[in-house]
């Protein structure tokens, strides 16, 4: 344990001469353009919003009950999905744009498939086991799924087959988010223990526990490259974390945020993070916002 | 701020028509007040604070359901303390039933129901269908207790109830501000919420609220448990972690690297369409002639190539000039398989086992007798991941091997300096074949 400790204090005083560095080549403030309101869709608050992987088709969900799939350079509506339930508490886009999924608090997680013949779209499968809602998922492909929920476990399941591997334990809260690596071997997942644990897909075990957040993590995402995350919480913090060092390298906080940050995410070089609830498009050109007032916003 | 005397916002009674409105302010004495008392310089943002304190519900337009703050003559209202959002209010709909009915009994025409609230008060009734007697007796005695009030404390009153629910059953396209995140609230036991009836009724069965879910059992930690985390903490220590300098290091400068290619920091080359409406550079990425740019960054490091399609194909040529393209096949093969579903992963492990590995295969890869014997045992169970240890071997190989050539390339040198195609196929693989000899 003493070994740790030593780490621990050569940290601190990296951290401190990080921090110096990094005051001094603080850069000027960056304001961001309102480009585009994409209103007349949603008439409830917007729980959710996930870009597609070519960067102008976006998804939302909104508590109207309803999936929309925008085209956000033009703001025409591609598809308007009525959903079974009313409580959707998260959307995803698959990478190949054929498949979205939708949760709510009926704990299943339905994916709808996007490219058929007739022009409708409908759910093609659902895939169940959780005890808990699900709080987020990402695709890893057109087939897989990871998932994240409330009963504190994460999965990985298989789409066709409507199966799931055993399921990634290990957290002692409901976890709320989760993020794939960029080479999809790896995701980290945030709860409401205040950890983010990195797992392992193929291996199905967790292989690192980073703690420091003072209450729940909410929004969790990956850096660009392989080996470092941020995480937003409820303490009005984010945080980066390095896998490597695995611990915390550095927490950003501002003396007027003391609200919570629901989730992050980072521009396309890790320069920027953007916290708020929201996300960068894969080409970084834009940011989208999702709020409760109903409204997406499109900024760059 | 309401104390008139002591230099807050005058609140006076204003003579309308036929009758006076008692006890209001105007929206601009609001803003000026909140200008003058806490510093604020800009209007908009003294009104942006007005429009959230009449949000939450501590001041509220006499004549609307919508709870904003304007800076003009619009008259507002303070809230009574009782009704002030402090005391951590959690209505039930019971005593929103018993307010609705009660409107509908007083014959009044400012006291008519507006549209959502009749629907409300419907929607409640098919609910409390079987207590809808007690709901209306207890609204029959509300009336009565507020006929003995003073005329003009009624107005004011009504007024200030109104806006009470204007807080906690909002008109529908406005913010509820009392609402929590969902995904909280079945956690969230905040002892400070009052679960009192806003009318003072006493209840024995508390509706549900829609999102009750069981609260889960609390597991005991057992000494298996203990055991995991103690194995999981002994790897902990043993696990090798790399100073915080080098990888705050290897952070900074991978952001330096890729600067250059964030768009909200560098502008884009042509130009953003988002900005400028010209959708030249999308046009650009699709097509197969890679900028300058997208070329240099195939050279920041052998994933870059990989992840970029058209790299991959510049790299699968150049492979093919060298003869040892099966390394790429049979790494694009296995990312391939990992993306199938189920039912066909079996057959798809042993094509790949076919093609590369078996004894004989036509594009035989090369892999060290260790990773052959892991692998070989693996296709017996033939699983999405069977070839992981052969595919991060051949990873590896080309990484430092064909990728480390591809990079001092002709080819790949003339597409950096954006030469143009006079060369031919035939001629950039001929280079290629003279360069790894």
């Amino acid at each position: 344990m003493s070994e740790l400790d030593q780490l621990r204090q050569e940290a601190e005083q990296l951290k401190n001469q990080i921090r110096d560095a990094r005051k001094a080549c603080a850069e000027a403030t960056l304001s961001l353009r309102l480009h585009t309101t994409l209103t007349q869709g949603h008439l409830a608050k917007i729980y959710a919003m996930h870009w597609g992987t070519d960067s102008r088709l976006l998804v939302s969900a909104s508590q109207d009950g309803k999936l929309i799939i925008w085209d956000s350079y033009t703001t025409n509506k591609v598809h308007s999905i009525p959903l079974y339930s009313f409580w959707v508490m998260t959307c995803e886009y698959a990478p190949s744009g054929n498949y979205l999924a939708c949760d709510g608090l009926d704990n299943i997680c339905s994916t709808y498939s996007l490219k058929t013949g007739e022009g409708n779209v409908h759910v093609s499968h659902e895939l169940a086991g959780h005890t808990g809602y699900l709080s987020c998922f990402q695709f890893l492909d057109d087939n897989q799924i990871v998932t994240s929920s409330a009963d504190t476990t994460c999965a990985c399941g298989a789409l066709k087959r409507a199966s799931r591997q055993p399921p990634f334990t290990g957290h002692t809260g409901d976890v709320m988010s989760l993020s794939l690596a960029p080479n999809t071997r790896l995701f980290v997942s945030g709860a409401c223990d205040a950890s983010a644990k990195l797992w392992d897909v193929p291996k199905g075990m967790c292989r690192q526990t980073f703690t420091g957040h003072e209450s729940d993590i909410n929004g969790i995402c990956f850096f660009p490259k392989n080996n470092a995350f941020a995480t937003g919480s409820d303490d009005a913090t984010c945080r980066l974390f390095d896998l490597r060092a695995d611990q915390e390298l550095m927490t950003y906080s501002h003396d007027n945020i003391i609200c919570r940050i629901t989730s992050v995410s980072f521009s396309k070089s890790g320069c920027l993070l953007l916290t708020g609830c929201l996300g960068v498009t894969d080409d970084g050109m834009v940011v989208a916002t999702g709020s409760w007032d109903s409204f997406l916003k499109i900024w760059n | 701020m309401q104390d008139d005397k002591t230099g807050g916002v005058p609140i006076r009674t204003v003579k309308s028509f036929l009758s006076k409105i008692p006890s209001v302010v105007t929206g601009t004495d609001v803003v000026q007040w909140l200008m003058k008392n806490l510093s604020i310089e800009d209007p908009v943002e003294a009104i942006h604070l007005g429009s959230l304190i009449a949000a939450q519900g501590y001041i509220f337009p006499i004549s609307d359901h919508v709870l904003t703050m304007k800076d003009d003559g619009t008259f507002y209202r303070f809230q009574a303390p009782y009704f002030w959002p402090s005391n951590c209010w959690e209505p039930e709909n019971t005593d929103y039933a018993i307010y609705l009915c009660k409107r509908t009994m007083q014959n009044k025409a400012r006291l008519e129901l507006a549209d959502y609230e009749a629907e409300n008060l419907a929607r409640l009734q098919r609910a409390f269908a079987r207590k809808w007697e007690f709901i209306f007796m207890q609204a029959e005695a509300q009336v009565k207790i507020d006929r003995k009030k003073d005329k003009t404390e009624r107005k004011i009153l009504d007024s200030q109830e109104r806006a009470f629910w204007d807080v906690h059953r909002p008109v529908p396209g406005c913010v509820n501000t009392t609402e929590m995140d969902i995904r909280k609230c079945r956690r969230l036991k905040n002892p400070q919420k009052v679960k009192k009836s806003v009318y003072g009724v006493t209840e024995e069965s508390q509706s549900q609220s829609p999102v009750h879910i069981p609260s889960q059992p609390i597991r005991k930690t057992t000494k298996d448990d203990i055991r995991k985390q103690i194995t999981f903490l002994n790897a902990q220590i043993d696990r090798h972690c790399l100073k915080m300098s080098k990888v705050a290091e290897s952070l900074i400068a991978y952001t330096e690297q890729y600067v250059e290619y964030d768009p909200f920091i560098t502008p884009a080359e042509p130009s953003n369409p988002w900005i400028s409406d010209d959708i030249t550079l999308w046009d650009i990425e699709m097509s197969k002639e890679p900028s300058q740019q997208r070329v240099k960054r195939w050279g920041f490091s052998f994933d870059e190539i990989l992840k970029d399609q058209v790299g991959r194909d510049q790299f699968l040529r150049f492979l093919e000039s060298e003869f040892s393209s099966e390394n790429l096949r049979f790494w694009l093969a296995v990312q391939d398989l990992k993306k199938q579903p189920l039912q066909d992963v079996a057959n798809r492990v042993e094509e790949i086992w076919q093609e590369f590995l078996a004894p004989g295969a036509p594009s035989a890869i090369n892999l060290d007798s260790h990773s052959y014997e892991i692998t070989s045992q693996n296709v017996k169970d033939g699983g999405r991941y069977t070839f992981e240890d052969a595919q991060e071997h051949i990873y590896k190989l080309m990484k430092s091997d064909s990728y480390a050539r591809f990079l001092r390339s002709s080819a790949y040198q003339d597409l950096l300096l954006a030469k143009k195609k006079g060369k031919s196929l035939a001629g950039k693989r001929l280079t290629g074949l003279m360069q790894s000899s």
